[in-house]
């Protein structure tokens, strides 16, 4: 079966460079980009939806289907 | 699928005041999911807050809030609950607000027992006046107003808790980010006074004067004291020596305030 990619939102506008997400993520999906957070491999993205809840500032949303 | 925070969240309000890395935008989602958990409905629910920085977290829940005076939360909500009684009734506040200033206020509402939920945030200090020692400050942390270390004692929230009579009593963190919304529905299905303690951080006032040197360290730090009640059972008092238990930590069942109420209502009825 193919794996089905998650889509992970990041607004920009909540995030204040906390670096909860990029340090509590199991697969080092994550990576600060100056001050905010970004994608560096989504394909490494296993869902477990921990940077979503752990982001104090309701800034990532794990969209899967 | 994602969580859809926004319904309960009041557009235009975020972002919110708080620090980067502030655990009180993890205990708000907590307290979200706990809502969303047991369908409350939004004109049934309010939420009260005295003064600090977790006091500023029912201005972006989107249901019936308060923000009322520092410290009087318990007082203002007692007020909301004898009027409607049907509403769901949680009070949000800091250790500060909680326990110094509106420490009268709490012990005298656990006495009550009244059907109300408390959801303590403990980070040790007062964040929002610029980082005095509060109740709950250990004993030889800095504060700006003790830069020679804390000489006090610091509060046990739960046994403070305990030993005025609330009937539920639980205990959380802000790194146990899956653990806060399971407590607070059990807080809120509880039939009597609640007490949710979540131990959080407070990078900016607490964490640069206590040799913290990132909000990552500071999590990590929660994750080490806290010990659920269930592995304490199997531990030894010295190896317990410096953590903090976690989770239920006391639950009984005894009259509530407004039944109890009504039927003095009913007495002086009869009496006439």
């Amino acid at each position: 079966m193919e794996k089905t990619l998650p889509k992970i939102e990041i607004i920009e506008k909540y995030c204040k460079g906390c670096h909860i997400c990029v340090e509590f993520c199991p697969k080092d999906v994550l990576e600060m980009k100056g001050f905010y957070v970004s994608v560096k491999n989504l394909e490494a993205c296993i869902k477990c939806m921990q940077c979503e809840l752990r982001c104090p500032d309701f800034a990532i949303k794990v969209i899967t289907e | 699928m994602a969580f859809d925070y926004d319904k309960w969240i009041r557009p235009g309000k975020l972002p919110h005041i708080w620090c980067p890395g502030c655990g009180h935008g993890i205990v708000m989602k907590g307290l979200i999911r706990a809502m969303e958990t047991l369908q409350l409905k939004k004109e049934e629910t309010a939420v009260v807050s005295g003064i600090g920085c977790a006091s500023r977290l029912p201005g972006y829940i989107d249901c019936c809030t308060l923000h009322t005076a520092h410290g009087r939360a318990a007082a203002f909500a007692t007020g909301v609950k004898m009027a409607r009684p049907e509403m769901n009734v949680i009070l949000v506040g800091g250790d500060g607000d909680g326990t110094a200033i509106g420490g009268n206020h709490f012990i005298h509402a656990c006495r009550r027992n009244i059907d109300m939920t408390y959801i303590i945030m403990n980070n040790y200090i007062y964040g929002m006046t610029g980082g005095q020692f509060s109740p709950c400050t250990p004993t030889g942390h800095k504060a700006s107003t003790t830069p020679y270390g804390n000489p006090d004692p610091g509060f046990d929230i739960a046994k403070l808790a305990i030993g005025a009579g609330a009937t539920f009593v639980a205990r959380g963190t802000a790194f146990h980010a899956n653990q806060i919304d399971k407590l607070i529905v059990e807080a809120i299905q509880h039939k009597g006074f609640s007490v949710v303690e979540i131990l959080d951080d407070c990078p900016t006032t607490y964490g640069r004067r206590n040799k913290y040197k990132s909000v990552i360290e500071m999590m990590n730090r929660l994750k080490e004291v806290a010990v659920p009640v269930k592995a304490a059972e199997k531990m030894t008092a010295e190896q317990l020596q410096g953590k903090v238990l976690t989770g239920v930590l006391y639950k009984e069942v005894k009259p509530e305030y407004i039944e109890e109420y009504a039927k003095v209502i009913e007495r002086a009825k009869a009496a006439k």
